[in-house]
C-alpha cells in the first residue's frame, strides 16, 4: 500500500527515463548506483581505496571521486563505470568542490593541511594553499570568486580568492566544521560544526557571524547532535542538514534559521542529495550501511535502501 | 534555537596581521621512574611516551596560531632518579606557568604545592590515581588522563550490558595493581556486579614456558564464573592468561577486552586523520599516556584561540566553564568536571585488533552528561579545592 503510493508520486515526479542517485561507500571501496524510480541498487561499480566526496561534472558526462585512501582523484565515465584517469590530488583528498567554470576542483587534502587546485583539463595542480589541520569542508559562492575550505582540528573557515588562489580571511567557528555552503546568492556562507553542534551563519560581504544555528532533538543527548553535510531545496526555502549520530535530519528554515522539523533517518547520517526537482532527499547513514529517502514536501522517510559499507557521499545524476 | 550574533564573536582575521603578541610556552615536566621487570619485554616502553603527544599538540596548535599570529613553543624536560626534581620544577614554572606533568601523583603534587606554583595552569596527563583528583587535589592541577575508575566503570557498564553479572579478579602485587584492583571493585559495586572470588598473582615463574601448565590449575579454583577480570597496570602477567583459563571464559580489565584511553585501533569520529599524524611524527602507534599529553597541550591551545588570551588566570578560568568544549576525536565534544577538573571523555573498550564498544554505553544516563557516568560524580566528590 504505502510502496504503491511512493512509486507512484515517485513516477509522478521523474521522467520515463530513471534519474540515478550515486553513493560512494567509505569502507567498500565502490559506489551504489540508485534507479531513483525504482528506489532500488542497479549497480554497484569499483573504485579506489576509501571513496568520500563525489561530484559530477556540469554536463554530468564524467564523476570525480575522492579515493581518499589511494591518495588520488579518479575520473570515471558514468556509463561505463570505467575509470578514464586520475587527477593529481595531493594526499588524502577526502571532499572537494567544482568550480563554476566546470574546470577547476577544489579539493581538501584531509592528512595534509592543505587545499589543492586542479584543472581538470590539463591533469594540473594549479595551486596548493595551507590551510588549517584536517581540511574537509569545500564550498565556492555562485559567482565563483571565493572559495572555503574548513579546516576540522583548526575550527576556521579559510575564505580563498580564486583569482589569486590565496586566503584573504579565516574566521573561528566551533569544533569540527564539516561543511559549508553558499545561500542566498551567494550572500550568506553557512558552516556547520559537528561537535560544536552548531551550523554558523556568515555575512559574505563582511566576512562576519550573523546567525548560530542550534539544534535540539528531543531524547537525544546533545552531545549526539552532530550537524555535518546540509543541502538546500528548491529556493533556497528550506535547508536540510544531516545530524550525524542522533540519526536525525533538521529542516531549518533559512529566513528566520529557526528548526522547523527533525526527520529520522539511519544511523550517522552523513550527506545527501536530492532528484531532479528536490522533490525526493537521499541520504547517507554511514553507520547502518543504508540510504533513507525522504518525502521533501511532507518532510517524512518513506524507504531505506541497503547500499554498501559506510556510505559516505551522494551526488544525482539525470539520464536524460 | 537561535543565538544571534554576540559581541564577542566572529573573529576576522587577515593572513599574517598579527593581533596581540600572545605567545605560549609549555614544558613537558617527566620524572624517570624504574619500571620493575615484567615477564616478557615484546611491547618496550617507547621513550617519548607522552610526550609525542604533546609535541603533536604543539604542531596542531602552531597549524591554528599561523592565522591567528600567535606562537606555542614546547621544552622537553626529564628528571632522572639522581637528579633533582623539586628544582627542575621550580626552573620549569620560571619560565612558564604551563606544565605538563609525567610523574606520579606524590611527584605531581609536590610541583603544585610550590609557591611558584600558585596560579598556574598544571596538567597531570599521566596518573591515574583517584586520590589526586579527590582529597588531595589541587586547583591548579587539571587532569587530562581518565581516572582509573573511569576506566573500571566503562568496563563494568559493559559487562552489565552483556549481562556478565558474575566475576573473578587476579591482582598483581604492585601498588599501581591494587589501586586498579580498588577500582575495579568500586565500579562492580557501583553498577551492582558480582565479585565471586579474587586471587593475587604470587608466582615468580617465567610463564613463556609454563603458562600452559600453570593458569589452568590457579584458575581452576574460581569455579565457575563469566569473566575474569585482571588488575596488572604494569603488563607484567596478564599477556599470559588469555586462552590459559581452565573455562572457557573471556578474560578482561588490564588485558584481553581493555578500558583505554588510547589505542591504535581507534579510527572513527576522525581519529584515524590523528593517528596518521601521530604516525608520521613518532614512527610508532599512539598510546594512552601520549593522548593524555596532547589532550592537555590541544586545551591550552583551544583556551587560548577563543579567549586570544596568554593570562593563566583567564584560561584557566574558560577552561573550566560550559563555553569550553574540545573535540577529542571520540566521538562526543569533551570537557572539564567543574568540581575536580578531569577532562571529561569517552572510554574505548578495546582489544589489539578493534574497538568493542565505546563507553558511556548507551542506557547508562545522567542527568548532566551521560560522561558522568563514568568516575567521580559531583555529589561524591570529596574535592574541595575547585569550590573556591
Amino acid at each position: 500500500m504505502r510502496l504503491a503510493t511512493l512509486l507512484a508520486s515517485a513516477a509522478l515526479c521523474v521522467p520515463a527515463a530513471a534519474d540515478e542517485m550515486w553513493i560512494s561507500n567509505e569502507k567498500d571501496d565502490t559506489l551504489s548506483v540508485i534507479d531513483i524510480e525504482t528506489l532500488e541498487v542497479i549497480r554497484t561499480i569499483e573504485t579506489g581505496e576509501r571513496p568520500r566526496g563525489i561530484t559530477f561534472s556540469k554536463d554530468f558526462s564524467v564523476l570525480y571521486i575522492c579515493a581518499s585512501d589511494s591518495d588520488s582523484v579518479q575520473v570515471m565515465d558514468p556509463e561505463t563505470g570505467e575509470i578514464l584517469h586520475d587527477l593529481p590530488s595531493g594526499e588524502d583528498p577526502e571532499q572537494f568542490v567544482l568550480h563554476p567554470n566546470d574546470r577547476h576542483l577544489y579539493i581538501a587534502n584531509e592528512d595534509d593541511a592543505i587545499t589543492t587546485v586542479v584543472d581538470t583539463e590539463t591533469r594540473t595542480v594549479i595551486a596548493q594553499i595551507d590551510v588549517g589541520i584536517e581540511p574537509e569542508g569545500m564550498a565556492v559562492s555562485p559567482d565563483g570568486k571565493i572559495a572555503i575550505t574548513t579546516s576540522e582540528t583548526t575550527n576556521m573557515a579559510h575564505w580563498i580568492d580564486t583569482e589569486t588562489q590565496e586566503l584573504f580571511a579565516n574566521t573561528l567557528v566551533d569544533s569540527r566544521p564539516r561543511h559549508a555552503e553558499f545561500l542566498k546568492d551567494g550572500t550568506e556562507l553557512w558552516v556547520s560544526s559537528e561537535i560544536g553542534g552548531t551550523i554558523t551563519v556568515f555575512d559574505v560581504e563582511t566576512q562576519t557571524e550573523k546567525a548560530k544555528i542550534e539544534f535540539e532533538v528531543e531524547g537525544v543527548h546533545p552531545d549526539r547532535v552532530q550537524p555535518v553535510g546540509f543541502e538546500l531545496s528548491n529556493e533556497d526555502k528550506t535547508a536540510f542538514v544531516a545530524l550525524g549520530p542522533s540519526n536525525h535530519v533538521a529542516a531549518v528554515n533559512p529566513d528566520t534559521y529557526e528548526v522547523e522539523d527533525y526527520i529520522l533517518v539511519g544511523r550517522r547520517v552523513w550527506h545527501m542529495d536530492f532528484n531532479a526537482d528536490k522533490t525526493l532527499l537521499f541520504t547517507t547513514n554511514g553507520v547502518s550501511g543504508d540510504v533513507t529517502v525522504i518525502d521533501v514536501a511532507k518532510r517524512e522517510p518513506i524507504k531505506t535502501i541497503k547500499v554498501g559499507r559506510f556510505p559516505w557521499g551522494a551526488a544525482f545524476r539525470p539520464t536524460n | 534555537m537561535i543565538k544571534m550574533f554576540r559581541a564577542v564573536a566572529a573573529l576576522i582575521l587577515l593572513p599574517g596581521t598579527a593581533l596581540a603578541e600572545i605567545g605560549i610556552s609549555v614544558t613537558y615536566l617527566q620524572q624517570q621512574v624504574a619500571r620493575p621487570p615484567v615477564l616478557s619485554n615484546l611491547d618496550p616502553i617507547p621513550d617519548d611516551l607522552g610526550s609525542a603527544g604533546a609535541k603533536l599538540a604543539l604542531e596542531d596548535n602552531l597549524t591554528t596560531a599561523k592565522f591567528l599570529g600567535h606562537d606555542y613553543t614546547l621544552t622537553v624536560t626529564t628528571v632522572s632518579d639522581g637528579e633533582d626534581w623539586i628544582t627542575a620544577a621550580r626552573k620549569a614554572l620560571s619560565d612558564s606557568p604551563f606544565l605538563i606533568l609525567d610523574a606520579p601523583a606524590s611527584a605531581q603534587l609536590q610541583v603544585a604545592d610550590l609557591a611558584e606554583a600558585d596560579g598556574a595552569v598544571l596538567f597531570n596527563a599521566s596518573s591515574p590515581e583517584l586520590s589526586i583528583r579527590e582529597q588531595d587535589c589541587r586547583p591548579n592541577l587539571l587532569h587530562t588522563l581518565p581516572s582509573g575508575l573511569m576506566r573500571t566503570d566503562a568496563l563494568a557498564q559493559f559487562l552489565v550490558k552483556r549481562r556478565w553479572q558474575d566475576l573473578v579478579l587476579i591482582s598483581g602485587n604492585h601498588p599501581q595493581d591494587q589501586a586498579f584492583a580498588d577500582a575495579l571493585k568500586r565500579s562492580l559495586q557501583k553498577f551492582r556486579l558480582d565479585l565471586m572470588a579474587e586471587k593475587t598473582w604470587v608466582f615468580d615463574a617465567d610463564l613463556r614456558r609454563n603458562a600452559a601448565q600453570e593458569v589452568p590449575l590457579f584458575t581452576q579454583e574460581f569455579g565457575d564464573y563469566d569473566v575474569l577480570l585482571l588488575a596488572d597496570e604494569l603488563d607484567d602477567f596478564g599477556r599470559y592468561v588469555e586462552f590459559n583459563t581452565w573455562k572457557a571464559r573471556p578474560v578482561a580489565g588490564s588485558d584481553g577486552l581493555k578500558p583505554v584511553t588510547w589505542s591504535r585501533v581507534v579510527e572513527q569520529w576522525g581519529a584515524a586523520q590523528m593517528q596518521n599524524r601521530f604516525f608520521e611524527q613518532s614512527g610508532r602507534t599512539m598510546m594512552s599516556k601520549d593522548y593524555a599529553a596532547w589532550a592537555a597541550y590541544r586545551t591550552l591551545g583551544e583556551a587560548v584561540t577563543r579567549t586570544q588570551s596568554d593570562d593563566p588566570a583567564v584560561l584557566r578560568d574558560y577552561i573550566l566553564s560550559d563555553e569550553f568544549e574540545l573535540a577529542g576525536f571520540k566521538g562526543r565534544a569533551m570537557n572539564f568536571r567543574f568540581w575536580n577538573g578531569q577532562l571529561r571523555q569517552p572510554i574505548p573498550l578495546v582489544t589489539d585488533r578493534a574497538v568493542v564498544a565505546m563507553a558511556p554505553l548507551e542506557g547508562f544516563l545522567h542527568q548532566r552528561t551521560e560522561l558522568d557516568t563514568l568516575g567521580i560524580d559531583e555529589a561524591e566528590s570529596q574535592c574541595q579545592a575547585f569550590k573556591e
